[in-house]
C-alpha cells in the first residue's frame, strides 16, 4: 500500500469581475488531478470560470485562540473610519 | 486546562451557538462536539456513495436517452454530495482514509434505505420521488447548523437535489399514466417504497437517543416524528394527483389537526435492517469495498506518475 493522495484547497472565481471563493477541498495525485476533479466536483453547473488550487499543507492559518492579540488592536482605532470626524453640517461632498 | 476551565469554555461554547454563531475547524470546540459532527457527517457522506449503487444498477438499462442523461447526472451528483461531506468531515482532524476504514469494516453506517433492492425500472421513479423527498425534508434544515464547513456543503447539496426529486416523479407520473402494466409497475415500486422511506427519517421521538443534544447544536430543527408528518402531509396528495395509491389502509385525513393520520410501522424490520439483515446489506458492502479495493492499483499508479512528473521537473530545473 503506497501513499495516499494529498488534500487539496479549491478557489473557483464564479464569473469575471469577482474574486476567487474558497469552495471546499479534495483528494488527487498532483496538481492537473485537482484542476480536473475540482471541475467535477465543484463546478458541474457552470459555477465557475477559473480554478486556483493549493496544496492544503502549504497554507498557514491564524489561530483562533490568538484572536485577541491579532484582531482586536484595531477595535479601538476609531480614528481609522471617517465618522470619527467631525465637520460642520455645511461641508458637503466630503 | 483543569475541568473547571473546561467547563467555562463549553458555557461559552453553547451561548455562541446560542446566538446563532458558526463554529469554525480550529474553533476550540467539546470533544463531544467534535466526535458527533464526525459520526453525523460522515454517516451523510457514506450514505451519498452507498446511494450511487442502487441506481448505478439501473443507468445502462434506462429507457430512453433522456432518463440515462438524467440518471447519470443524479448518480454523479451523490458523489459530488459525498465528496462536499467528506472534505467537510475531514476539518475536523480524521482522514479520508480512516472513514473509508470505517465504512467499509461496518463500523460506520449508512441510510438504511440503500439496503433495499432496485428491482424494475419504477423504482428508479420511487427512488428519487421518495427517497430524496425524505432525503430534502432531513436536509434542509442542515443549511443553518452551527458547524460552518457543514452548512456550507449542505447550501450546496439542497441546491442540486431538488432535480433529483422531480427527475423521479416524472418517472412515476409517466408510468403511471402509461399502459395498465407500466402503472402496475409504478404502484408496485411505491408499495415497496413507501414504509422504507418513511422510515428513512428516523426512529419515533421517544426512541431517537441523540435527538435532545442534536437540537441544542442544530444538527437538527424538528424531531423525528415532525419530519415524518411533513413527508406525509406532502406527499399523499402527489400520489393522488397520478392516480396512485399510498399501501395503508389507516391512513386518513385528520380535519382537526389539518394533517394525515397513518398505520403503525414495521419498525422491527427497520431495526434489522440497520443491524445489517436487510435484504441488500452484504450486497452493497461487497460492491463498494471490491470498487475501493480493485481502485488501489489505479490510485497507486496516479500517485507514482504524479512522483515521477515531480522528479523530472526537479531535474531540469537543476
Amino acid at each position: 500500500m503506497s501513499k495516499n493522495w494529498p488534500l487539496w484547497e479549491i478557489f473557483v472565481r464564479s464569473k469575471n469581475g469577482l474574486e476567487h471563493r474558497h469552495f471546499g477541498s479534495l483528494h488527487a495525485a498532483d496538481a492537473e488531478m485537482a484542476l480536473e476533479n475540482a471541475r467535477d466536483v465543484y463546478t458541474r453547473r457552470n459555477e465557475g470560470v477559473s480554478i486556483w488550487v493549493v496544496e492544503s499543507v502549504n497554507i498557514t492559518a491564524s489561530n483562533p485562540e490568538h484572536n485577541g492579540e491579532m484582531f482586536e488592536p484595531a477595535q479601538d482605532k476609531v480614528y481609522r473610519h471617517p465618522t470619527f470626524y467631525d465637520l460642520p453640517d455645511e461641508v458637503k461632498h466630503m | 486546562m483543569s475541568e473547571e476551565q473546561i467547563k467555562n469554555l463549553e458555557v461559552q461554547f453553547e451561548a455562541r451557538i446560542a446566538r446563532d454563531e458558526k463554529i469554525e475547524p480550529k474553533d476550540w470546540m467539546p470533544e463531544k462536539y467534535r466526535k458527533t459532527h464526525i459520526r453525523q457527517m460522515s454517516q451523510h457522506a457514506h450514505s451519498e456513495i452507498v446511494g450511487m449503487l442502487p441506481e448505478g444498477n439501473w443507468i445502462t438499462r434506462a429507457p430512453s436517452l433522456r432518463r440515462k442523461v438524467a440518471l447519470l447526472a443524479k448518480v454523479q451528483d451523490e458523489a459530488g454530495h459525498g465528496l462536499y461531506l467528506y472534505s467537510a468531515c475531514e476539518t475536523l482532524g480524521v482522514s479520508r482514509d480512516e472513514l473509508y476504514e470505517q465504512l467499509h469494516s461496518g463500523k460506520a453506517k449508512y441510510s438504511s434505505i440503500f439496503n433495499y433492492p432496485t428491482i424494475t425500472w419504477a423504482d428508479m421513479g420511487a427512488v428519487g420521488w421518495l427517497v430524496d423527498g425524505a432525503a430534502i425534508i432531513n436536509q434542509v434544515p442542515l443549511c443553518n447548523t452551527s458547524y460552518g464547513p457543514y452548512a456550507r456543503a449542505m447550501v450546496r447539496v439542497c441546491k442540486e437535489e431538488s432535480f433529483h426529486q422531480r427527475q423521479g416523479f416524472e418517472i412515476m407520473m409517466k408510468l403511471a399514466n402509461g399502459a395498465p402494466e407500466q402503472k402496475e409497475l409504478a404502484q408496485d415500486a411505491l408499495n415497496r417504497w413507501w414504509w422504507p422511506s418513511l422510515m428513512m427519517l428516523g426512529p419515533t421521538d421517544a426512541e431517537s437517543i441523540h435527538t435532545e443534544q442534536s437540537m441544542k447544536w442544530k444538527l437538527k430543527r424538528k424531531s423525528n416524528d415532525d419530519l415524518r408528518q411533513q413527508f406525509i402531509d406532502q406527499t399523499v396528495p402527489q400520489a393522488e394527483l397520478i392516480g396512485l395509491t399510498i399501501p395503508d389502509p389507516d391512513l386518513k385525513w385528520n380535519e382537526e389537526r389539518q394533517s394525515y393520520d397513518f398505520g403503525e410501522i414495521n419498525w422491527d424490520e427497520f431495526w434489522q435492517v440497520v443491524k445489517g439483515h436487510g435484504p441488500m446489506n452484504k450486497e452493497r458492502m461487497k460492491a463498494r469495498v471490491g470498487a475501493w479495493e480493485e481502485g488501489e492499483w489505479v490510485r497507486d499508479a496516479a500517485m507514482a506518475y504524479a512522483e515521477k512528473k515531480q522528479a523530472r521537473k526537479q531535474k531540469q530545473a537543476i
